[in-house]
Formats: C-alpha cells, structure tokens, sequence
C-alpha cells in the first residue's frame, strides 16, 4: 500500500475539519471503548489472563524460527503447502503464480491486512485476476474506488449510513435503501454470485497454531468460512509473528482477542482449519497455502521494538487513543493506524517515511493499559523518538532547540535568569488580561486555544524575596 | 519527633508560570510538619528531552537532579508527570551506568508526587483550605497511569470545608496536553482538549482541579478560547492549601 505518512498533519487537519467524519468517530469511540469495559468484567482474573497472553506470545517470539518449523512441519503433514515471503512484492507473485497455476480468474478474500500491506489487489488486477473483498467494511471500501481501511477490524469505521445508502445506490443501481438489514442484504445479494464463481479463496489468519498446523479465524461475519470452505484453493496470507504453541494457547488468547476488540466475549464466527479437504469429507480446499510473509519482521525480532511482535491485532490501542478518537484512521497514511501504527509503520514502511508518527501521540498511556498482551506503547513510540533524532530524521531547529534546552537546564544561574525573562515577556504578551490570544514562540499552541498568563514573577524569585523578607528560624 | 526533611521539587512549569501552586505546597507541607527545603540549583527534571528522543539531554539533566537531591529524606514534587519521570523513568535511564541507576533507584524509592507524599507518608488528617463550592477532578496522565494517583487528591480534597466533588464523565481521559504535542500537533491537541472540557463544563463543576500543571494549563486555555469565562481552573494544592 501506499505509505502516506509523511503527509500526517495535513490528513490530521482535513480529518479535524470534515464534519461527517467528526460524528462517525464521537459514535464509533463510545461502542468500542463502552464495550470492551463490559467485556473485561466477565473474567474473573483480567490482568493474570494478560499476564499468560503476554507470556504466550513471548515464548513464540523469543523463539520464533523454531515455531515456524514446528507450525510448517504440521501444516505440511495435513497437506497444506507453506510458503515464505519475504516482502510485500514477494507476497503478490507468490498469489499471482498460485491463481495462474490452477487457472483462477476470480479471487474472493475475506480480510487480511497483510494483503493490504502488500497491495495485492492491485497486482492481482494487473495479472488479470479480479480480486473481491467480502468483508462488508472491506466490500464497501473496494467499489469506493478502491479507499483504503481506517481501522484493523472496522475498515470501513468513518463512513455513516448515509455514506454507505449513498454509495450502494451509485455502484449497484439500486433504489437507495436507507435501513442496515436492507443494506446488508444487498451486498449478500452482490457478494453471493462471487463466493459461487470464485476458483480460490484468500484469507488473513489472526493465529497459527504450531501444534496442528491449523490457522484460527475470527470474524464476525460468515464470508470468512464461505471464503476459506467454498473454493478449491484457499491461500492463507499472514505474518510469521502470527504463530503460538498449542490450542490451549489459542483459548487463552481468544479470552482476550475479541473482548479487546469489539467487547465481545467470543466473535460471531470463530474457525479453526486444518489441512485440506480429505476424500471422505464433503467440503473445504483441495489445494491449502500457507504464505508466511517477514515484511520487516524478522528484523525487529530481539531489537528495541521485540515487544511490538506480541500485538495480535485487536485494535484496543487505536479505540482507547485519544489522537485515533479524534482524527480517525486515514490520517495516520498506511495501513496500521494508531498507537500500534506509530510504531508498526516507521518499523515496516520506513522510519524516514513517517517522521511526524512517534511524534504523533500524548504519551498517556491508555494504549498500554489496555493492550491485551502488554505491550508497552508508549516507551516504544519514545523509544522511535530517539532513533530519529540518533538518526538525524528531525528537522535541525528541532534538534538545536532540545540541545540548547538541556544545555541551558544544566547551568542553574542561566536557566534562572532564562525563566526570568521568559515569565515577564509571556506576562507582557498577555498585557492587562489573563491570557496570551497569539503565543509568537509556539503558535501551534493558541491555534485552537488560548494560553494562560503567568504570574509575572518566577517561583525561584519570589522564593528569594520571601527568604529574604523573613529570615529562617 | 523530629521533622521530616522534604526537598521540594518546584517543577519547570511551576516555576514559570504558576509561582502560588509552588507556595502552597510548600504550606501543605509546612503545615504537616515537615521542614521544606527548596534546593536553589533545581531546575528540571529532563522529562521534556527524555520524550523528545535527547536521550544524552535526560541522562545529563536527571544526573544533575539526582546529584541535588538524594541527601533528603524525601522528595516531593506537586505534579504527577515530573513526579513519574523521576520515580518511573530514572532508574530505567542507566542502562550501561550501574552505580547511577543505583543512585537513581534510591531517589525514585523517596520521590513522591504531593497528594500522594501527604496521603501516604503524613497521613494527613486535616488540611488548612477551604473553598465554597463543588470541584470535578481531571485525572492527569501521568498520575493515574504511571504512580497510581486516583484516591489520593480525592480523599484530601474531601477533608477540604465546604468542597463536594462532582465527578466529570471521562475523568481519566487525556486532556490532549502531552508536552511537546501540544505544540507540534496544536489543532489536534486542542480538539481532544475541547472534549475533555465539554466533560467539564457538562459535570455544572464551579472549579475543574488537577495535580498537573500542563494539564491545567492546556485546559483553561482552551474553557476560555470556547467562550467559558467562569470556570475555575485549579491545582489540587490551591485548593488543599487555601490562601496562601
């Protein structure tokens, strides 16, 4: 996908000012966050199941190679073939010759973030091959001209009704319908002629268990199992940081993964696929490929950022941000937006390519409160903060600012007389009021608000003058 | 008995721009029983470089902070952001310097952020305020997430004559401060801080009080660029501390 990072502050201000979107995100903020509260009350020990999850995930990661062998020699026994990639680009030849090889014309997918990553649909449409996205988030983005996701597991989470009734009347034809179920039903009726004519199937995996070389779905719609059941071949594209140990694994995890996500204690549909079709069933794939895809993985493994590996995707980082909650998710330029974004985007697509992401967050934390495996966020995000400046990827008055700061910090009688000077310019700036309407040194700051005056005096000053006035006892 | 020595770590922003939170912490304490000393060489903690990728700024700063500091029996500094760094982050600052991680450890086991220094340490049982009025309490970041502040200022703030406290729906959102934030991302810092004083001034509070100063600062600036005249905007300390 295209990386559009760069352009975060001018997306965060178009984001700010288009009123639609303001009254998506106020709505969406509430159900996620409301949720998932309610959710978390149902486990009788919340905090020891993150404690287990975050366990889980380490051993797999501490010792991933391992756990891919062991997942890939399971997965081999049941039939499936396993695929490595190394890159996006890797991702989508790979696609490319599997559809080819069995003469596929129609692909229909069910969601997969990876494939976003990658840009697969347009290669596939290059090849000739029509891709359909059939997750109805997914779906409604694909016949908008192709519009990128805005959230991980509501893609399609800044558009309201309205945008969606207008939409399926424009490329369906239809009389506009202005109800969900009716809507719904429209793209079912769509979608249906597409899981019937598809020649393969392709699907994202949220786990891949080592133990039975299985990969678990979970979705909240039935196009996943239409997907991953209905055609010959299915293809299973996913990360190699996906992988954990056994099912019980799995069951602790699935505590946590959709009550993190969408508050619910267990997802609509929950599918564990395992192998190919055998003569004696009736259905599933003949054909089963594993695409285990690096993408910049295997290069954060046992570096600064190992942490980051345990995310398993659900979202609660970017619903539980106050800076998500308020831009929504395009502004963030790829295709992790939020907290987990800030950190996956500069780590996968660039750090030189998304400059303004580490930056982009009030440090407070919620993220890392609420993330079902622990991971902590924020020392992350400011953790990539120092890399840019080591790096020199911040802009130079920034880096001679910050230098000149602590330089000043560190000799007491300069940073006294600093303070000084600095207390009664902001009191003049604020004149006989109590407030600064233009701040000149920082006009980020009074863009959207005032700035408080200050006393006039600083407390080192007045301190002085008191000592003075009274002598200690 | 003898007095509790306690350095006081007056903060940056204090020192700047609000000189009376400093003072009335410093009745708090001095009120409690303590002998306060306000070590002059102070200056800050070096939060700002170490969240702004200045690795070298944090360490050379909190060095000078640890050096100022560690004789006392205790530090207390009235904010829960300069207070985390010091208690949370120091320690974590030293990776290859083990005898200044020790140092840093011993400083960060003293340093107490102020509603928790006197709930904690003093056990306080009466405070010197009093403010006629109700109060909503805006749970700083910093605070609640990084050193457990919740109970604390509510607790004092109830022994407060005349105070009832109103809780704000979303009281331990983000204000949208963020220190360096609020001035790269200023637009966007300012509409998650329209949010949290719509909370506010929704809760019908007269007085909205915080133990962080950039918080308070973040959100009187924007009450007052929405148009709200009349809501106070207050530290914890002022309130607990009455006229000082």
């Amino acid at each position: 996908m295209e990386i559009k990072s760069m352009q975060f502050k001018a997306n965060a201000a178009g984001s700010l000012a288009n009123v639609v979107l303001q009254g998506n995100l106020k709505n969406a903020k509430g159900k996620f966050v409301t949720r998932r509260a309610e959710a978390i009350k149902d486990l009788d020990d919340f905090e020891g199941t993150r404690d287990a999850a975050e366990a889980i995930r380490n051993k797999v990661i501490d010792n991933m190679d391992l756990w891919l062998e062991a997942f890939e020699r399971k997965a081999l026994d049941t039939g499936a073939k396993v695929l490595w990639a190394k890159d996006g680009a890797e991702v989508c030849r790979l696609v490319t010759e599997i559809a080819r090889s069995h003469g596929v014309t129609k692909v229909t997918k069910s969601k997969s973030m990876l494939s976003e990553e990658a840009g697969l649909n347009q290669a596939l449409e290059a090849a000739g091959i029509q891709p359909v996205e059939t997750d109805l988030g997914e779906y409604i983005l694909q016949v908008d001209n192709n519009e990128p996701p805005s959230h991980i597991i509501a893609p399609a989470v800044h558009k309201s009704l309205d945008d969606v009734a207008d939409l399926f009347h424009k490329v369906h034809g239809t009389p506009r319908k202005t109800e969900i179920p009716a809507l719904t039903r429209e793209a079912r009726e769509v979608l249906r002629g597409h899981f019937l004519s598809a020649e393969m199937g392709l699907s994202g995996g949220n786990f891949l268990v080592a133990e039975t070389g299985s990969v678990a779905l979970v979705t909240n719609e039935g196009n996943g199992r239409m997907v991953t059941t209905m055609p010959k071949v299915h293809v299973v594209i996913t990360g190699i940081e996906k992988v954990i140990p056994t099912l019980e694994d799995l069951s602790t995890l699935m505590r946590l993964l959709p009550r993190s996500a969408t508050g619910q204690p267990i997802s609509n549909y929950f599918s564990i696929l395992t192998g190919v079709k055998k003569p004696e069933e009736h259905d599933g794939p003949e054909h089963l490929y594993f695409i285990l895809v690096d993408s910049g993985r295997a290069d954060v493994v046992g570096g600064d950022f190992h942490a980051m590996l345990r995310c398993i995707r659900c979202g609660a980082c970017m619903n539980h941000c106050p800076v998500y909650q308020t831009i929504g998710g395009h502004a963030y330029g790829w295709v992790y937006p939020g907290p987990m974004g800030s950190v996956l985007t500069p780590l996968y697509a660039g750090m030189e390519n998304s400059i303004d992401l580490p930056h982009a967050a009030t440090l407070c934390n919620q993220c890392g409160i609420v993330c079902p495996v622990k991971i902590p966020l924020p020392d992350l995000l400011r953790k990539l903060r120092e890399k840019q400046t080591e790096r020199g990827l911040r802009p130079l008055t920034e880096r001679i600012g910050l230098r000149l700061w602590a330089w000043v910090a560190q000799r007491p009688r300069l940073y006294a007389l600093g303070a000084s000077v600095g207390a009664r310019y902001l009191k003049w700036l604020a004149g006989d009021t109590d407030r600064i309407r233009l701040l000149p040194t920082a006009p980020e700051w009074t863009l959207g608000r005032d700035f408080p005056a200050p006393q006039g005096k600083t407390f080192r000053e007045l301190y002085a003058a008191r000592r003075n006035a009274t002598p200690p006892t | 008995m003898a007095r509790i020595r306690v350095a006081m770590f007056v903060t940056c922003l204090v020192d700047l721009m609000r000189p009376r939170i400093g003072f009335a912490a410093l009745k708090l304490l001095e009120t409690a029983g303590c002998e306060v000393i306000v070590p002059k060489t102070q200056t800050c903690c070096g939060q700002p470089a170490w969240n702004s990728g200045d690795a070298p700024g944090a360490v050379a700063l909190a060095k000078k902070t640890i050096a100022e500091f560690e004789g006392f029996e205790y530090v207390v500094v009235p904010s829960g952001s300069c207070g985390e760094h010091i208690r949370v982050e120091y320690p974590r600052l030293f990776v290859d310097e083990p005898e200044w991680r020790d140092r840093a450890t011993a400083l960060a086991s003293r340093t107490y952020e102020l509603t928790d220094f006197l709930v904690t340490v003093l056990k306080v049982d009466s405070v010197p305020g009093d403010y006629e009025g109700t109060v909503t309490y805006h749970d700083s970041c910093s605070g609640l997430r990084g050193l457990g502040i919740k109970q604390q200022p509510r607790a004092l703030l109830a022994k407060v004559k005349g105070v009832s406290l109103k809780e704000m729906n979303g009281c331990e959102e983000c204000c949208g401060f963020g220190g360096t934030f609020s001035i790269k991302f200023g637009e966007v810092s300012a509409a998650i801080a329209e949010r949290k004083c719509d909370n506010i001034l929704a809760s019908g509070a007269q007085a909205v009080v915080g133990g962080d100063l950039g918080c308070l600062l973040n959100i009187e600036g924007k009450l007052r660029r929405m148009g709200d005249e009349t809501t106070q905007v207050l530290h914890v300390a002022e309130v607990l501390a009455g006229r000082t």
